[in-house]
């Protein structure tokens, strides 16, 4: 019992400093602009009870035995602890100006800290909703799964809805639903909370009735002879292809525009996924060849360019990959040796070497300098220019579908087995008669191949390229997210875009805590489920392989 | 079969060398050129030296902290340059209100001396944290798993910093003492290069010492060699390991002051090409091996000071300073290419390197 007490007062005391720190590095103030439910809570301050929440929950699983009386005394101890560490940030302020060092630390985080009150009466509220919350969390984690899977997907659909918001009324209003329906989900700001218990009671219905459901499908499936199983899977391919036809419409412009850079990230992660995902070579250096994507098509394209070629888009467009790949294959060569970190480190330092060089006095003259490419022309379809995001998006997603049938037809193949050969260990591969040079460069060039289609897209969906652009910061963000998606795996780097493409869009107003959130999420996901979002199925065989030699051992 | 192993031989070999070749003819020809055209006169390379060495110095101070971590646990501290960075960024707050009250002018010593405390505890700190969260859980990870993490802390860091603290550029006070400057016939000195450079000496004379000589040193090279016969002897080997973090830290910390103290400003940004260049010191004088990182952060140094208009001047290159991080990452390519163990040579067992 003691034991268990220490725990969560422990837990509680470190969940209170990610608090404080998600407080003062301006999260609760930034993030509380979005409105989750209209005028009940917004964002900012629902990831402050959800850390309270969470630091309940944590401290009860898998702890002691015992009832929910005792769960929630022990959730109630650890959500106490979380938020006194928080109350006594809110004493700090108020009796010291800690505002020259620490930005964040203004008047309007103390009022959101103290839910608008009076100081005392604030900082009893407080402690009072944070010890609640924890007892809740305590006793949610004694509750049997049956119970409480439904009530979690409730409240993540809920904060899916109002994170979301923005993208649903856009998507409802384009589906032709009456007005009076999106008012009556959503408010100017956020849900209505008659809605919000509306989507509360769908995710939460729709995860109970799953048990149910499931089993009846398969059934169903099951009982099918195979040519209506053919017409089942027709159907739903056919359906997923017209959503994607029509998502431009749905979507409008500016979501649009969001979805086209998704998906240049998810051909990117593609490519990136093969040299790291399956053949295990560490590559950070990546954005170069997105760069050099961008600029052969900028330098063929361009009328102000030097090369004086002034070709249209099409022919510029494969010449531009093929020289990306022979770029992958060029910077290869030396590091085919190299291993593990230092290949990280060496690639790093080629990324940094082409930004620099296209920043340097030495090559303005032919790429600009800072100045960059301008008047990139773009695509051309019988007369019609795809100026719009809108039209890209369906050269986007020609490419992306192509590159994802590519990589799926790579994976499983000779080539893909080798690469998988080599990741999990070189010199064993070799000795099983993999060409390791072969296979290195080829899984270098195919990589820096979907990276440049998706910089010479890139190039002519902006018109203009800076080196700016090619930051290192691309690297990791596209490592970043095939990382969070499930090394290897090709649904993963979908999910993986969409959550770090994507997400930071509908979160304008949290654009600076972008790479923080990134560097955060690669070692949370490192510690915390290394086969990420969307494993990939080899993976999880391996995984659960794993658990189930390790249990048998027992 | 025998031709293909030949094949095999030339390809990879054959363009490395190419390559090789090419770097060589390119920095003799400018070299040559460059000499030819006089454009420099011998005090000019003299004031390169200098600041070269100096800047080594800093260099070579932080690839110590690589190249002991790597020593002991065989991975790339890839967020070592945002120690370097945290430390010195907390302290320019102490440093900047000691020069508004008046307090550096009066006893600059003691003022500095605390302004170096203050980095060295707060990038400990943050090496202990770093160590204890992101690398402990992971020991018996593959490879390329902590370095995932590191890569991962390291932006978190940068970005933490420019949240918590705010993103602009942070000032560091001109210290009186410390600006100035001695003139020796044409060439000048400037103070602050000569104790940037008599620093780094001490403290690497210091930790050389504490390595060699100490108990806690034996340990660590005891760790470093195998930490289950350590473990064996009765070494703690969490203890050594995290002691080495600590030792790593201080040193990049007293590095990041004399670094800022020189520069006059702090961003969140500062560390990482540092970082990188220190970590490229410690390739060139052999990763794991201590004299190698002090060699190889001088010698890079120097080389970035005296590389730019050495070598492309001559060539008629415009502003070739601007090249200098691209000379520094050739070097790291070459040397890992022709000489993976580093420029002193330490044998590395394969599964090290």
């Amino acid at each position: 019992m003691q034991n268990a007490v220490k725990a969560s007062s422990k837990m509680g005391l470190i969940m209170g400093l990610v608090a404080v720190f998600v407080a003062l590095a301006g999260i609760v103030e930034d993030f509380n602009q979005l409105q989750i439910i209209g005028g009940v809570i917004a964002l900012g301050q629902a990831m402050i009870l959800l850390i309270n929440f969470a630091a309940g929950y944590v401290a009860v699983r898998g702890k002691a035995r015992g009832g929910y009386l005792k769960a929630g005394l022990l959730g109630a101890g650890a959500g106490f602890f979380t938020v006194g560490v928080l109350a006594l940030l809110v004493l700090l302020i108020d009796h010291v100006n800690i505002r020259p060092v620490f930005v964040n630390a203004t008047e309007t985080l103390v009022a959101l800290l103290t839910f608008g009150r009076s100081f005392g009466v604030g900082i009893l509220l407080l402690l009072a909703v944070g010890t609640i919350l924890g007892a809740f969390g305590g006793m949610l984690s004694r509750l049997p799964p049956r119970i409480r899977a439904p009530l979690v997907a409730g409240f993540t659909g809920v904060l899916l809805f109002g994170v979301l918001q923005e993208i649903f009324t856009v998507l409802l209003s384009s589906l032709g639903l009456p007005k009076s329906f999106i008012n009556f989900l959503f408010l100017r700001k956020g849900l209505s909370p008659v809605g919000a218990l509306l989507v509360f009671v769908l995710f939460g219905g729709f995860v109970a009735a799953r048990p149910v459901v499931r089993p009846w499908m398969n059934r169903r499936l099951e009982t099918m002879h195979s040519g209506q199983r053919t017409t089942v899977r027709f159907v739903a391919t056919m359906a997923g292809v017209v959503v994607l036809l029509f998502l431009p419409h749905l979507l409008k412009l500016y979501w649009t525009d969001v979805i086209d850079n998704v998906g240049l990230f998810i051909l990117m992660g593609l490519g990136l996924n093969i040299v790291v995902g399956l053949a295990g070579l560490l590559d950070l250096g990546y954005v170069a060849f997105y760069a050099i994507g961008a600029y052969a098509v900028g330098t063929l394209t361009s009328p102000r360019s030097f090369s004086g070629a002034e070709w249209s888009f099409w022919p510029a467009w494969p010449v531009a990959f093929v020289i990306a790949a022979l770029a992958g294959v060029l910077l290869g060569i030396p590091v085919l040796r190299m291993r593990g970190d230092y290949l990280a480190i060496v690639t790093l330092g080629f990324g940094e070497i082409i930004r620099v060089l296209a920043l340097s006095d030495l090559l303005k003259p032919y790429f600009g300098g800072a100045q960059g490419i301008l008047e990139i022309s773009k695509p051309q379809i019988a007369g019609l220019t795809l100026l719009t995001s809108q039209h890209l998006y369906y050269l986007i997603l020609a490419g992306c579908l192509v590159t994802v049938f590519i990589s799926l037809r790579l994976k499983d193949s000779r080539l893909g087995r080798a690469w998988i050969a080599i990741r999990e260990d070189e010199d064993v591969a070799q000795a099983m008669g993999i060409n390791l040079v072969k296979y290195k460069l080829l899984a270098f060039a195919i990589g820096a191949l979907f990276a440049g289609v998706s910089g010479a897209i890139f190039a002519s969906k902006l018109s203009s390229i800076y080196p700016h652009s090619f930051n290192v910061i691309v690297s990791i963000n596209v490592l970043c997210l095939i990382i969070v998606g499930g090394l290897a795996s090709i649904p993963g780097v979908i999910v993986g875009a969409l959550a770090l493409v994507g997400l930071p869009e509908v979160l304008r107003f949290a654009a600076e805590y972008r790479y923080m959130v990134f560097g955060a999420a690669m070692v949370v996901m490192m510690l915390a489920r290394p086969e990420g979002l969307w494993p990939a199925a080899r993976r999880r065989r391996e995984l659960r392989a794993e658990a189930e030699t390790a249990g048998g051992g027992e | 079969m025998r031709q293909r192993l030949l094949g095999r031989f030339t390809l990879t070999d054959l363009s490395a060398w190419v390559i090789g070749v090419a770097i060589v003819a390119v920095a003799l020809w400018g070299t040559v050129a460059t000499l030819q055209s006089g454009a420099y006169s011998p005090t000019d390379w003299v004031s390169f030296f200098i600041f070269g060495l100096a800047q080594g110095g800093v260099y070579a101070l932080i690839a110590l902290g690589y190249t002991l971590v790597y020593g002991v646990l065989f991975m790339i501290n890839f967020a070592h340059g945002e120690v370097f960075m945290s430390g010195t960024y907390i302290a320019s707050y102490v440093a900047n209100a000691f020069d508004h009250s008046g307090f550096m002018d009066r006893q600059p010593i003691i003022a500095l001396l605390i302004v170096f405390a203050v980095a060295v505890v707060v990038s400990c700190t943050i090496a202990v944290l770093l160590e204890r969260i992101a690398y402990r859980p992971l020991r018996r990870a593959p490879r390329l798993v902590p370095l995932i993490t590191a890569i991962g802390a390291s932006f978190f860091l940068q970005y933490a910093f420019a949240r918590l603290f705010g993103s602009g550029m942070k000032r560091y006070p001109d210290v009186k003492v410390l600006s100035g400057s001695w003139q020796v016939g044409q060439l000048k000195i400037l103070h602050m290069h000569a104790i940037m450079i008599i620093a780094a000496i001490l403290m690497m004379v210091g930790l050389y010492w504490f390595v060699k000589k100490t108990k806690t040193g034996k340990a660590i090279r005891a760790v470093a060699e195998d930490k289950d016969v350590a473990a064996l002897m009765g070494i703690d080997v969490d203890r050594v390991i995290v002691t080495t973090f600590i030792v790593g830290a201080a040193l990049a910390a007293a590095a990041g002051v004399l670094f800022a103290l020189y520069n006059k400003q702090v961003t969140h940004t500062m560390g990482f090409i540092p970082g990188l260049k220190a970590f490229t010191a410690a390739v060139l004088g052999g990763i794991g091996n201590i004299p190698g990182a002090m060699f190889g952060g001088l010698f890079l140094g120097i080389f970035e000071s005296i590389g730019p208009s050495l070598f492309f001047s001559g060539l008629g290159v415009p502003s070739p300073s601007q090249l200098k991080d691209v000379i520094a990452f050739i070097m790291l390519v070459a040397v890992l290419i022709f000489r993976p163990t580093g420029l002193l040579g330490e044998v590395l067992a394969r599964k090290k390197a």
